[in-house]
């Protein structure tokens, strides 16, 4: 049996729509890996014992882990306990966090790397310490990491096709459902395949737009 | 405190661990004097300038700024505010500029401003349009760090320091950092400063420089004020023997480079 692409358009509304909620998981994913990520690695560096504890157990839980188990864990776990979470919501808290932990390592080096002369200069002039970390210190930090996260950023748009366990309606389990009616895998497989490498390239693209803003003021 | 001091340290020490520093250093700076600290490597200059300001608190002894004792004892956050609020009042230039490269030029003298001062963006963009003309460098007001060099860098440092409207300023060894041609600029700035009688401590290696503009020359070995006076007595009939190897040395190396 040859390649027979002739069934595909009927199915594009269905795959564009897939390809729709794989960006809008990528971007809420990707916004929130980037938020906690600062979020996380000021918490891990400055935070009292108390913060600081629970924080290195709950990144060990998300890097030592696989991000399936994660996803099911807060999608079908959480349920139990009485938290009733939609599938894409909690794909998207699952594929974020995750993403955070790997965030704030990154953005956790950056900031013991930025010159002790910053926080001179800032503490000189009056700013206090959270001051001096908040627009000062943070913002160089995340800055130098940009390229690094981007990468990151990269392979949570791969990842998201995960959530496809939890049945969020993504690329991926849009053409498993094409697929599913028309007996035709490698037809869908490579059309998604080449949707996600046309979202690819717009990610990088932004990504790019974004580093050569930072690289302007260097 | 004296009637007419304006800034006092008393009896400073300073250890880093076992190893002394600052030994019971005593000096007071009247309002608009200017005073330089020269010395060999070592001998304790920043840690002074720096435990004016706190970066480097005292081990013991007191610093005042007019009336106000900067390094008061005091529970940990009325510690942090009291020091947040005295710094407002001591500029201090640093060898590196310290300058901040996420900002603009005027992003780097308005945020402290804007910040603890309250004043809003057209203030403060008009006080940085003002400290930069002053430093001559209107046209960079737009200019990221990277752009400048490292004689503008200080200038926009100084005039970063300048926005919050010090009581003081202090520079350690503002013009070291920088290639030789580029010293002049920086200088002609802070010569400007002692015209308006702004009250200055200039850690310096620069001799002649100190002889110029400053009321008083401090020398410093080994954590001790070894002698102080005006320049003339200080660079040409120093008392003291450190004094004296201390110079003659310097000048013999200035020469060198020459
Ligand atoms: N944070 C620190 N920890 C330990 N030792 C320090 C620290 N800061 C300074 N010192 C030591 O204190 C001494 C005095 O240093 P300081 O920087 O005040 O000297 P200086 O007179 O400014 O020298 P230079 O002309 O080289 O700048 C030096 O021996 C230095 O190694
Ligand atoms: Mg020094």
């Amino acid at each position: 049996m040859g390649l027979d692409f002739s069934v595909v358009p009927s199915y594009f509304g269905v795959l564009l729509l897939g390809a729709g909620w794989t960006i809008a998981i990528t971007i809420g994913a990707g916004l929130l890996s980037f938020f906690g990520g600062i979020v996380f690695a000021v918490a891990a560096l400055y935070g009292h014992w108390t913060i600081r504890l629970p924080m290195r157990l709950f990144g060990w839980l998300f890097m030592g882990t696989p991000l399936l188990l994660q996803l099911f864990l807060i999608y079908f776990g959480l349920i139990q306990v009485g938290i009733d979470l939609p599938a894409f919501v909690a794909g998207v808290i699952g594929l974020g966090l995750h993403f955070a932990v790997y965030n704030s390592e990154l953005i956790q080096a950056s900031i013991l790397a930025v010159d002790k002369g910053q926080y001179e200069g800032a503490r000189t002039l009056g700013l206090s310490r959270g001051q001096t970390l908040r627009r000062i210190v943070i913002p160089q930090a995340v800055q130098a990491v940009i390229p690094p996260m981007g990468n990151n950023m990269i392979a949570l748009l791969k990842d998201s096709a995960l959530v496809s366990v939890i049945g969020v309606m993504e690329l991926t389990l849009a053409s498993q459902q094409a697929i599913s009616r028309t007996y035709r895998p490698f037809e869908f497989y490579l059309t998604a395949a080449a949707i996600y490498y046309v979202i690819n390239l717009g990610l990088e693209a932004a990504l790019r737009r974004i580093e050569r803003r930072i690289q302007a003021s260097r | 405190m004296s009637d007419t001091a304006f800034i006092e340290i008393r009896n400073a020490a300073k250890s880093f661990g076992a190893f002394e520093v600052l030994k019971d250093i005593n000096l007071t700076v009247d309002r608009g004097q200017i005073v330089a600290i020269i010395g060999p490597s070592g001998s304790g200059k920043s840690t002074l300038l720096r435990a004016i300001n706190e970066l480097d608190p005292l081990t013991s002894g007191e610093v005042w700024l007019e009336g106000v004792q900067i390094n008061r004892k005091l529970p940990h956050r009325q510690y942090e505010k009291h020091v947040n609020q005295v710094r407002q009042d001591i500029g201090m230039v640093f060898q590196h500029f310290n300058l901040f490269p996420h900002l603009t030029v005027r992003g780097n003298i308005t945020l402290a401003p804007k910040m603890l001062k309250g004043l809003s963006t057209d203030e403060a963009n008009k006080l940085a349009e003002e400290q930069l003309a002053k430093v001559g460098l209107s046209e960079k007001i737009d200019e990221y760090p990277s752009r400048l060099s490292g004689g503008q860098k200080q200038r926009v440092a100084i005039a970063r320091a300048l926005a919050m409207r010090p009581k003081v300023m202090l520079f350690d060894e503002a013009t070291s950092a920088l290639d030789p041609e580029l010293v002049e600029e920086v200088n002609l700035v802070m010569k400007q400063l002692a015209e308006e009688h702004m009250t200055m401590i200039i850690v310096t290696h620069e001799m002649d420089f100190a002889a110029s503009v400053c009321d008083r020359v401090l020398f410093m070995d080994q954590g001790v004020v070894v002698e102080e006076g005006p320049p003339e007595v200080i660079f040409q009939s120093p008392e003291n023997e450190r004094t004296r190897n201390f110079l003659r040395k310097h000048l013999a190396r200035a020469n060198g480079q020459a």
